[in-house]
């Protein structure tokens, strides 16, 4: 009918841990009637809390009497639901947490990891997408942009061609023989 | 003694452009062949298609694996007679003829064109699966950003009273491996569907290579500025913080401890060579397609041994770093598994805290054993060793994301490390993409099977797209047996066969002396005793030895693979291939081996059938008869 419980102070607490005495084990005792009158809705008090075989590892036994009658214990499955209920009042009261106050047999209540509402990855990915997708871009559009233009160069060129031809012939004394030149291929109706 | 053997090649003259060719195309700067902006871009670009993911997850592993630092006696011995030589080969070709690898092939002998089809079939298929692996390096990255990491906790089963089942039997970094990023199932046959994810990393993993290739060399030799440089920062950062994490220095040590022994075993001195050979990212085609790219008078024997020697300290430098953080993560499980066996017994016999020490650990489990055997038998105490945890699942993708991972979330402020982590490995694995890419797309264009019309945007946006589709295959649930697949086939040996069909190509058919006069009109000198004894003897039997021993214990050995089955958590289970696993591996690793016999039958059947005669190509009029010369003017 009652439950081990093991503790392991030095672990948790490492220089600031402190002795097990009479003390430390009433205010467990408290912790643990605190639990019981929360969930069962009833008055107990410390001493309806025993403790008993305690060892230097700090592990001990303790069962949980009936504030009515004394003599009568509360059953396992209302002490477990009990504690598990105020689990973490009694570890914050004791300066420990789920591994180093072990109710051997109790299973913890976990905290589920936290997760947001949008992936992490999620927002990264999309934020790199889109700077590559705009450099993409970008570098298409002035790859297109730099074709047009060296198409207008060519094609002034070509035309200033022509007319710096019949300049030059002009200054050499000659006449330029329009005849050959590729102005009007077709003959204008 | 001058070794005067020499296949004949007529018409070798007419297909390669001659010394006085050379000299004015780069007097003229003619040519619409791309140029290196200067020296530095063109050696970055080396270095990081070298310098790879192979330096930090396959050396390492190889290294302790096979008598620590007595491995690097064979691996330098076998850098020297084989790596430097053959780069400088690939160098040396590329700067000379200045085509792509079918290009120089074709240009040397017809019948070779093959060897550049095998490269670039072998280029476009480690291509697919190297950037799929950088898809998970980048999912990975991506899930760096959040504090604590995604595989540092288990997520909750159902009605929340534990763990989920697959994640408390294995360990957080398993779970989030198989299951969260893989979704692996439990055979290749079993392909379940695509994993969105996935594809969306994949997405994520060919766009950025897209835009750093968008345009040839031009904009990767700009991108090489940072992922061949960043590696070598967050390698020291690694080296620093490593060394300052306890434990570390056991993983160095237990690195580079020498066993001699080990340099009897063949296989030591086989996987010695295959690392340097697939380290330098030989036969791939890219370095000769880099090289082309250069001014005639680079002097490419000096870019050579400059290369070698930095990708070999490359890899040991990494080694040190990858194994100083192994050891401390082999130190942490060490110290939980000694705490969880002084737990169970502080519990089982109620001694007091602190009571049990790692030191005093021994002697009370001795003098409990002798007074309550029973009692210790049930505790089921296991041994804690510190060796089995230095040498747990420490290369390939098991290493950086299951053994690095884990370390990286014992460190305080993981998210960083984390994140540099993955950033260092994306970087490496780009800067080596780049060398696969340019192997694709140079020969595409050597072969004029795309319209000359098309700009190099769009060539690259087709080639990236093509490997992006074939590489959804990779995203399935069996993804992760496929690329297993295509990493043992498709990349080992027929890079082998295309390498020291290279070599030969070059030294006898090719021939050594016209080579030789190559290198004195580019470089100022005649290649000297080193490079011929290598190129001609050494190097091609090297070759040959590794090719051979590599395919018989590829034949021999029965074909399985690793799965992750709930059966055997936490360890991999072996299952045999199905039967139509062999066709794949055939076309994997046949196809671009066979590819260099075929063309060589293709062309001589095509010079058969199609015999037109060119040779008396003069026309029979009168003009042709009448002397033309410039003494007549009309």
């Amino acid at each position: 009918e009652g439950f081990k419980v093991r503790l392991s102070i030095k672990t948790a607490l490492g220089d600031k841990a402190y002795e097990w005495n009479r003390n430390q084990r009433f205010l467990f005792q408290a912790a643990i009637a605190f639990a019981m009158s929360h969930h069962l809705d009833l008055e107990f008090n410390v001493s309806n809390v025993l403790v008993c075989d305690e060892t230097p590892r700090v592990s001990f036994w303790f069962v949980v009497t009936s504030p009515g009658d004394p003599s009568r214990l509360v059953g396992k499955e209302s002490v477990e639901l009990a504690v598990r209920e105020s689990r973490d009042r009694i570890n914050n009261v004791l300066l420990l947490n789920d591994a180093t106050l072990e109710f051997v047999g109790v299973l913890p209540t976990l905290v589920a990891p936290v997760k947001p509402a949008t992936p992490p990855w999620l927002i990264v990915f999309g934020v790199v997408i889109g700077i590559v997708g705009a450099g993409i871009v970008f570098l298409l559009v002035s790859t297109v942009v730099q074709k047009k233009r060296k198409e207008k160069e060519v094609a002034e060129e070509e035309e200033d061609d022509e007319e710096a031809q019949m300049k030059r012939t002009a200054r050499n004394e000659g006449i330029y023989n329009t005849s050959f030149s590729e102005d009007d291929r077709n003959t204008q109706m | 003694m001058k070794l005067k053997l020499k296949l004949p090649n007529p018409g070798l003259d007419d297909r390669i452009a001659s010394h006085g060719d050379l000299e004015r195309m780069e007097k003229d700067e003619a040519g619409d062949r791309p140029q290196w902006d200067n020296k530095a871009q063109y050696l970055l670009t080396c270095v990081g298609f070298c310098v790879g993911l192979g330096n930090v997850w396959r050396f390492p592993y190889l290294c302790q694996s096979h008598g620590g630092g007595a491995f690097m006696i064979p691996f330098l011995i076998l850098l020297v007679l084989e790596g430097i030589p053959l780069l400088h080969l690939e160098f040396a070709i590329g700067q000379r003829l200045r085509k792509g690898s079918v290009g120089v092939w074709r240009s040397i002998n017809p019948y070779l064109a093959g060897v550049g089809i095998a490269s670039m079939l072998v280029s476009f298929l480690v291509g697919v699966y190297y950037n799929t692996i950088m898809a998970w390096i980048m999912w990975y990255l991506f899930n760096s950003f959040q504090d604590p990491l995604p595989w540092s906790q288990c997520p909750l089963n159902a009605n929340r009273t534990g763990y989920v089942e697959e994640c408390a039997r294995s360990t957080t970094v398993d779970y989030f491996w198989y299951r969260e990023t893989l979704n692996t199932s439990t055979a290749i046959d079993e392909s379940g569907g695509l994993q969105w994810w996935m594809v969306l990393a994949l997405i994520a993993a060919w766009t950025v290579l897209y835009i750093c290739c968008i345009r040839g060399i031009e904009t990767t030799g700009k991108a090489v500025y940072i992922t061949s440089t960043l590696p070598y920062l967050v390698l020291t950062i690694f080296l620093i913080r490593g060394l300052t994490l306890k434990g570390s220095t056991e993983g160095i040590k237990y690195l580079f401890t020498p066993d001699v022994n080990e340099l009897m075993n063949p296989s030591t001195w086989l996987d010695a060579g295959a690392q340097v050979f697939y380290s330098f990212s030989l036969a791939f085609g890219g370095l000769i397609s880099f090289s082309s790219y250069n001014s005639v008078h680079n002097n490419c024997e000096q870019d050579a041994v400059l290369i070698s020697i930095i990708n070999g300290c490359t890899s040991v430098y990494s080694a040190t770093v990858i194994y100083s953080i192994i050891g401390f993560r082999a130190t942490q499980k060490y110290d939980d598994c000694f705490g969880d066996n002084i737990l169970k017994l502080m519990n089982a016999f109620n001694y007091p805290e602190n009571n049990i020490t790692q030191s005093n650990y021994n002697e009370i489990l001795t003098y409990l054993n002798h007074t309550s055997p029973d009692v210790i038998q049930g505790l089921s105490l296991q041994t804690c060793d510190m060796q089995t945890f230095l040498s747990q699942g420490v290369e390939g993708t098991g290493l950086a994301f299951i053994v690095f991972t884990e370390a990286i979330i014992e460190m305080p402020f993981s998210p960083l490390w984390s994140v540099l982590f993955f950033i260092m490995l994306f970087c490496l694995g780009l800067s080596t993409m780049f060398g696969s890419i340019e192997g694709v797309i140079a020969p595409l264009l050597d072969l004029k099977v795309l319209p000359r019309s098309w700009p190099k945007e769009v060539i690259s946006g087709l080639t990236c797209f093509v490997s992006l589709a074939l590489g959804l295959i990779f995203a399935l649930r069996s993804g992760n047996y496929w690329l297993a697949l295509f990493d043992n086939f498709a990349g080992s040996i027929p890079l082998l066969v295309i390498g020291f069909f290279e070599m030969i190509s070059v030294v006898y058919i090719y021939g050594m002396d016209r080579f030789n006069k190559d290198l004195e009109f580019m470089i100022g000198h005649k290649p000297n005793i080193f490079w011929q004894a290598t190129w001609r003897v050494i190097s091609p039997l090297i070759m040959i030895v590794i090719l051979i021993f590599y395919f018989v214990t590829q034949v021999t050995k029965e074909l399985t693979y690793l799965v992750w089955d709930q059966e055997s958590f936490p360890t991999l289970a072996e299952r045999y291939y199905p039967q139509w696993v062999y066709v794949m591996i055939f076309i994997l690793a046949g196809v671009p081996s066979l590819a260099i016999p075929f063309f060589a039958l293709y062309k001589l059947i095509q010079r058969k059938f199609c015999k037109k005669d060119y040779s008396d190509s003069t026309v029979d009029t009168v003009s042709a008869k009448i002397q033309m010369n410039d003494k007549m003017k009309f």
